[in-house]
């Protein structure tokens, strides 16, 4: 027995579809555990947020708010909930392996002095769980000595929570000492766009190191993106050359999505490309090179100069959504 | 200023990475290794700042076999001062990781902790957030951007976020873990790979620190991933258009 308490993470009072995986997720390790799902919602003026979790299934959803939550910062966010996890007798912490999820559960795991497995993508009937190492190329059953446990999650392996009954919604006060805490929030430098976000897509089009230069981004790969509504992905070649922003970087040590539809451009494969795309379900390689590796996972490869098959696949794509 | 690199170990990336028949482990007959990729990034940082500190030292820190030792020379022929190896045949999770490293942190009593964000084996990417919550001292990981105050008493940090750049002010001591856009790391130099042969590197056992490093995370087995079957070849985009059309029913 033991209950679960999932971390739900809200961008601009909304819930993305990474923390409606982690919900999922959270279910099933409850459901493994023979204890409650509970979820926790940390900010300022989150009540919205808070209603809207309670409404997917979980038991009760915990709110902590305060000033020094505004902004995510790891040491403040590490309080307020390792204060739960202790105050509420949590069996298990899950968080979807997002930026934010990534900074703060080890911290949260080291307050607890909790075991932790990140990128757990299932939780097995035994109380084992299965996670990924080696970019991908192994794939391990690891078991957390200990409790509490501290687990996160990839979201690609959970299908999003739905909306079912609606738990309660139980606040919390905050006991954070504003002064001890150290970190300083400056400022956010957004990426503007108005695609769709690369972990919510369900069409994926990255582009590589064989795009040449950030403009042939902007000529080639968004009129293909904007026909298909699809979100815009990258290597790593391609974001360390500065031709498109950091946080489209689809990889092992990047964003892992697995979309129905991916279509790799001028990107030859590594293995630390394939780990965080590879479980897309059809996927599409336009390359030049007919022996590039990622032919290897595609199920429909074009051998091509991108130059020109691009902006023909686009007029394609238009004359068939018309 | 003394900073303090922790250097793992790891296989290169470029290598062929196999499952043991019995699930025990990876195969290692004839695996290269390197320093893991992120850490080189922490020490070529650490470099930096010395270098345009003119002057402080840089120590790097290995937990691992005495194999490990070669990846710590590589990192002192990059440039660093010396190097600490706590010596362990055991398999050891990212929170013992911390706790070792918060010993030798305070043994000595460094100002900052450069590290990778992730080690390219476990992909963990949990031991230095860890570290600054065992400390008691800020965090700013996945850094693509360090800058240090005139008064070195703090650091502004650009990290690499979901949906964009996120920029936090921290004073120091603190721990900041390295992206892969924080910079290009440097080649050991001939003169460079001959001086550090005189380096100091120290080894320590590891039962000598007197630290619970029982694991709290444990592999129980490693199986190869189910290897996704490859499809076709077309040969014009009308063909792929109708594949992904009338075939997948993708778009
Ligand atoms: C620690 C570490 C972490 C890493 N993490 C990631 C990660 O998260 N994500 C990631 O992607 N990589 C990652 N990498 C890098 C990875 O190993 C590869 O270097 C990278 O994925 C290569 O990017 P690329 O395919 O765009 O470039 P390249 O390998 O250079 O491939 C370019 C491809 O474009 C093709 N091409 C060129 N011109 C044309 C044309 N006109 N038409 C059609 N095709 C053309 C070429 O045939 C070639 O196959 C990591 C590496 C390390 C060491
Ligand atoms: N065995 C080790 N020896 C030295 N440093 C390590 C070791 N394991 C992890 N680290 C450091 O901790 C970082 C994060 O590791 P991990 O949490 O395992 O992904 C690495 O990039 C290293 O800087």
């Amino acid at each position: 027995m033991g209950d679960v308490l999932v971390f739900a993470e809200h961008v601009k009072g909304k819930l993305p579809k990474t923390t409606l995986a982690g919900i999922a997720a959270g279910k099933q390790a409850a459901s493994r555990l023979g204890g409650a799902c509970h979820a926790a919602v940390l900010g300022k003026g989150v009540d919205a947020v808070a209603a809207e979790v309670a409404a997917y299934g979980v038991s009760k959803v915990f709110v902590v708010e305060s000033d020094a939550l505004e902004h995510y910062v790891a040491d403040a966010y590490t309080d307020a909930l390792a204060q739960v996890v202790k105050d509420k007798g949590i069996e298990m912490l899950v968080a979807t392996s997002t930026a934010v999820g990534k900074d703060l559960l080890p911290r949260v795991a080291a307050r607890l002095g909790a075991g932790m497995a990140s990128e757990v993508v299932h939780f097995n009937e035994d109380g084992t769980l299965t996670r990924p190492m080696y970019a991908g190329n192994v794939i391990a059953t690891v078991k957390i000595e200990g409790s509490p446990q501290v687990v996160s999650v990839r979201a690609t392996a959970f299908d999003a929570a739905k909306k079912e009954g609606s738990g309660a919604v139980e606040k919390l006060s905050a006991s954070l000492d504003a002064a001890k805490l150290k970190t300083r929030f400056v400022e956010f430098k957004e990426t503007k766009s108005d695609r769709p976000v690369l972990t919510e897509a369900s069409i994926v089009v990255s582009g590589g190191r064989g795009l040449k230069n950030g403009e042939n981004f902007t000529t080639y790969l968004e009129p293909l993106c904007e026909a298909l509504g699809a979100a815009m992905g990258a290597s790593r070649a391609a974001v360390d050359a500065g031709f498109v922003p950091n946080d489209l970087q689809v990889g092992q040590t990047g964003k892992v999505v697995a979309p129905t539809l991916y279509i790799a451009v001028g990107i030859s494969g590594a293995i630390q490309h394939l780990a965080g795309m590879k479980d897309s379900k059809t996927i599409v390689a336009i390359n030049k090179d007919a022996e590039a590796p990622i032919f290897q996972v595609a199920d429909y490869g074009l051998v091509a100069d991108l130059f020109k098959a691009v902006p023909e696949l686009t007029e394609e794509v238009k004359k068939l959504k018309h | 200023m003394k900073i303090l690199v922790p250097a793992k170990r790891v296989p290169d990336p470029n290598s062929t990475i196999k499952v043991k028949t019995d699930g025990s482990g990876i195969v290692t007959d004839g695996l290269k290794w390197v320093i893991n990729p992120f850490d080189e990034i922490a020490i070529e940082e650490a470099l930096r700042i010395k270098e345009k500190l003119g002057g402080g030292e840089v120590v790097l820190a290995g937990i691992g076999s005495k194999a490990s030792s070669e990846q710590l020379r590589t990192g002192l022929a990059m440039g660093a001062d010396r190097a600490i190896l706590v010596v362990t045949e055991e398999a050891i999770d990212s929170l013992a990781v911390a706790r070792i490293l918060h010993k030798l942190v305070e043994a000595e009593k460094v100002d900052l902790v450069l590290m990778g964000k992730q080690a390219i084996d476990a992909d963990s990417n949990q031991a230095g957030q860890m570290l600054a919550e065992l400390l008691g001292w800020p965090q700013a990981t996945f850094a693509s951007q360090v800058e240090l105050a005139a008064d070195q008493k703090s650091a502004k940090v650009t990290r690499e976020v979901d949906g964009g750049l996120e920029v936090i002010e921290l004073p120091l001591p603190a721990v900041v873990t390295a992206d892969l856009r924080l910079n290009e790391p440097r080649y050991a130099s001939l003169p460079g790979i001959m001086k550090a042969r005189k380096k100091e590197l120290k080894e320590i056992p590891l039962a000598d620190l007197g630290v619970d490093t029982a694991p709290r995370l444990k592999v129980v087995k490693m199986e190869p991933p189910a290897k996704r079957q490859g499809g076709r070849k077309v040969e014009t985009v009308q063909d792929l258009i109708q594949a992904l059309h009338s075939e997948a029913k993708v778009i």
